[in-house]
């Protein structure tokens, strides 16, 4: 890249330890490039990635269809550095002998990943330590590679009858006293669907297994060939509770691809609308946690609190849910002084209940006793796993692309980063209140300054193959999403990764040696989206 | 203690007539006195997610808020199918979902009643039908008696979906 703004850090690092790469030119931004290495260098760059301290991000695949003959096969990783932001690293794989090895005895978190990638592309995945299918549930035909471009993604995927029986491998165990629990995929409360099994000694869970897909939805292949408006319509039903997270993710992957950034102003409301989001979620999450350990006063006065903005919602952004409030190039929803001046007083008054709340939950030793201590996860295992958002906060990993990559508006705004150490229930419970309080003000903020001018900028789609990348900090945590354009300006690819495909991770963990009868606590503290790792 | 009484009085009753919407209070008592005459005045409603983006869940959940309190119509959501009166449906069926769907829907007494609730359960909405991933629309898979619109549909749209359910004549 020609800029000075290109990011070279890590390319230099690679070449220290005899990895040639060379930088894509049509990746954007420059600061967080594309490289192309070779294949046999993939592995090992994921370990120079792990020795130097950088995140894994994502690892995911690509085949170029709708702007290249060639059909050619890419796989791609991506890392994160706390300074040294966002690098992608790409490699061609052999169209005639799907292979490519395995980084998960580098990343952990790379396992689902890759195993995303055998399910979706038929590319083995050579030396990967959990060989199980993941999305791709055993009653799908054997030969369905959903990603590929040959693949008819239009018809309805028949079950095949002679794979009806088989059952998915879980961890087993042979001891007499060790029981097995199965829940799911239909859980007992207003919740989506998704299978844990339990060993359990006694009370206490031994070891506890997530089986999820349930809710695959094929997002990414019937996004190929879509326009960017009807893409962020798509992207922002991902996960629903993080609409805006993931219509901004999508939006600003495709301004940077097309080099276009968006006015002020519009990137003002959107900041909003994410803290807000960011609010309505920590505060309904927070209800729901006190109400699975009985202390319902909390859960029906947190409803009330989420319900009233959601009212607001409607009104100000035509939306309970803040859901088709953004566009490509800018948002849908302009504001007018009064609503902003609604907008900020229910923020304050909004933040006062919850501090009001706060002091009641926290002087309440029946609720105390319950999330104290439960559910934890240390610093080095969530430093290992990447874990993000709250999640990582909580437990002393603290990655925040609202710092760390620092795109508008919050350049504009000083962010407070609530660091706890020892990750437990109660830990995450007050990160997310210190979260509240911090969106408000932020939210407030924004408001009190937000600049004149347009909310929209012209769109204009990138040439074929160019692919643009971002990371956004939705409220649950990192959302990262790769956009690349096709022929006429249609989505060829589009790659995202829900915080929660990583935080999954961090639930099973947590749970070991918690009495069985705390599972759902621990699980609503993590509250990870089914919707947004099944996709 | 003290303090949470003093909250609890602060708010007070915020739970509204339903009469601000024009059918509503019509509706409302037609619902009570529906699930009193044809379920003893208790109404179980099991919820299957069968493919959903989670904002129906949040809607759903937003239904048993105090403004709108659900319950107080003698509708309630139960954990199990075998007690269940009525089966709610949110989402496109993804094809791995179909199997727990259809196994609920055998696990229901009758009347087996079945609302397929926002636009994806209706005709799989933006994930659209034509979709290697997707088996089908709610009704693809299972009788539908009622269907209720929306990108989700509001807590009024989901309370309004439930009365005009019961509403229908028994058959």
């Amino acid at each position: 890249m020609t800029t000075g703004l290109s990011n070279t850090w890590f390319a230099e690092r690679l070449g220290d330890h005899g990895i040639h790469s060379q930088y894509l030119e049509d990746h954007h931004p420059a600061h967080m490039p594309c490289l192309e290495i070779r294949r046999l260098d993939w592995a090992h760059a994921a370990e120079e990635a792990k020795r130097l301290e950088m995140r894994l991000v994502g690892v995911w695949a690509a085949q170029a269809g709708y702007h290249d003959d060639q059909k050619q096969l890419y796989t791609y990783m991506a890392f994160a550095h706390p300074e040294h932001r966002h690098v992608i690293l790409r490699t061609t794989v052999n169209i005639e002998k799907l292979e490519i090895p395995s980084i998960s005895s580098h990343y952990i978190s790379a396992c689902r990943m890759e195993r995303h990638i055998q399910d979706m592309f038929g590319i083995t995945i050579q030396n990967i330590p959990d060989t199980r299918l993941w999305l791709k549930h055993e009653h799908w035909p054997e030969d369905a590679t959903p990603l590929m471009h040959d693949f008819d993604g239009k018809i309805s995927l028949s079950s095949d009858p002679n794979r009806a029986d088989i059952d998915y491998d879980y961890v087993p165990c042979d001891s007499e006293s060790v029981y097995e629990i199965p829940v799911g995929p239909v859980h007992a409360g207003i919740i989506e669907p998704g299978h844990f099994r339990f060993l359990a000694v006694g009370e206490k869970i031994l070891n506890m297994e997530e089986r999820l897909g349930y809710v695959h939805k094929g997002i990414e292949k019937t996004m190929q060939g879509r326009k960017v408006d009807n893409g962020l319509k798509l992207a922002g039903r991902v996960s629903g509770d993080s609409t805006v997270g993931h219509s901004w993710a999508f939006a600003q992957a495709c301004e940077y691809a097309a080099n276009i950034s968006i006015p002020k102003r519009a990137s003002y409301i959107r900041g909003i609308l994410c803290e807000r989001e960011r609010i309505a979620n920590h505060i309904g999450d927070i209800g729901a946690i006190c109400n699975d350990a009985a202390f319902a006063f909390m859960h029906v006065q947190c409803s009330r609190l989420r319900e009233d903005m959601a009212r607001l919602h409607a009104q100000a952004f035509g939306h309970r849910l803040l859901m088709d409030t953004l566009k490509i190039g800018g948002v849908a929803y302009d504001l007018s002084a009064e609503t902003c001046q609604q907008l900020i007083q229910q923020t304050r008054h909004i933040a006062a209940e919850v501090e009001r709340l706060r002091d009641i939950y926290a002087d309440t030793p029946s609720i105390q006793q319950r999330v104290i201590g439960a559910g934890t996860v240390n610093v080095n295992d969530a430093k290992d796993i990447g874990l993000l958002g709250y999640v990582g906060r909580a437990s002393g990993h603290y990655p925040d692309e609202r710092i760390e990559e620092a795109y508008a508006p919050y350049d504009d705004l000083d962010i407070p980063m609530p660091q706890g150490k020892l990750g437990g229930v109660s830990t995450r419970v007050w990160v997310r209140f210190e979260e509240i309080a911090n969106a408000s003000r932020m939210i407030i903020q924004l408001l009190e300054t937000l600049p004149e001018g347009d909310i929209q900028s012209e769109w204009k789609a990138p040439q074929a193959g160019v692919s643009g990348f971002t990371a956004i900090e939705s409220w649950r945590g990192e959302i990262a999403a790769w956009v690349r354009f096709g022929k006429d300006g249609l989505i060829d690819r589009y790659f995202v990764r829900d915080p929660s495909t990583i935080n999954w991770l961090g639930l099973e963990l947590a749970v070991r040696t918690v009495p069985v009868p705390d599972f759902p606590l621990v699980n609503k503290s993590f509250n990870c989206s089914y919707a947004g790792n099944d996709l | 203690m003290l303090r949470i009484l003093h909250q609890i009085m602060k708010v007070g009753t915020i739970t509204e007539p339903l009469a601000r919407n024009q059918d509503f209070e019509v509706l409302g008592e037609q619902l009570k006195s529906t699930v009193k005459k044809r379920f003893q005045g208790s109404l179980a409603i099991r919820l299957v997610d069968a493919g959903s983006c989670n904002g129906c869940e949040l809607e759903i959940h937003a239904a048993n808020n105090a403004y709108y309190d659900i319950e107080r119509f003698g509708v309630h959501f139960t954990a199990s199918p075998r007690f269940a009166d009525m089966l709610l449906v949110t989402g496109p069926v993804s094809i791995n979902m179909k199997t727990a769907l259809e196994m609920t829907y055998d696990a229901m007494p009758a009347p087996k009643l079945v609302v397929a609730m926002g636009d994806c359960a209706i005709n799989c909405g933006i994930f659209g039908q034509d979709n290697y991933a997707i088996a089908g629309s709610v009704s693809d898979i299972i009788p539908v008696d009622t269907i209720i619109h929306g990108c989700p549909p509001s807590p009024t749209a989901l309370i309004q979906g439930i009365l005009s359910t019961l509403n229908q004549p028994e058959g």
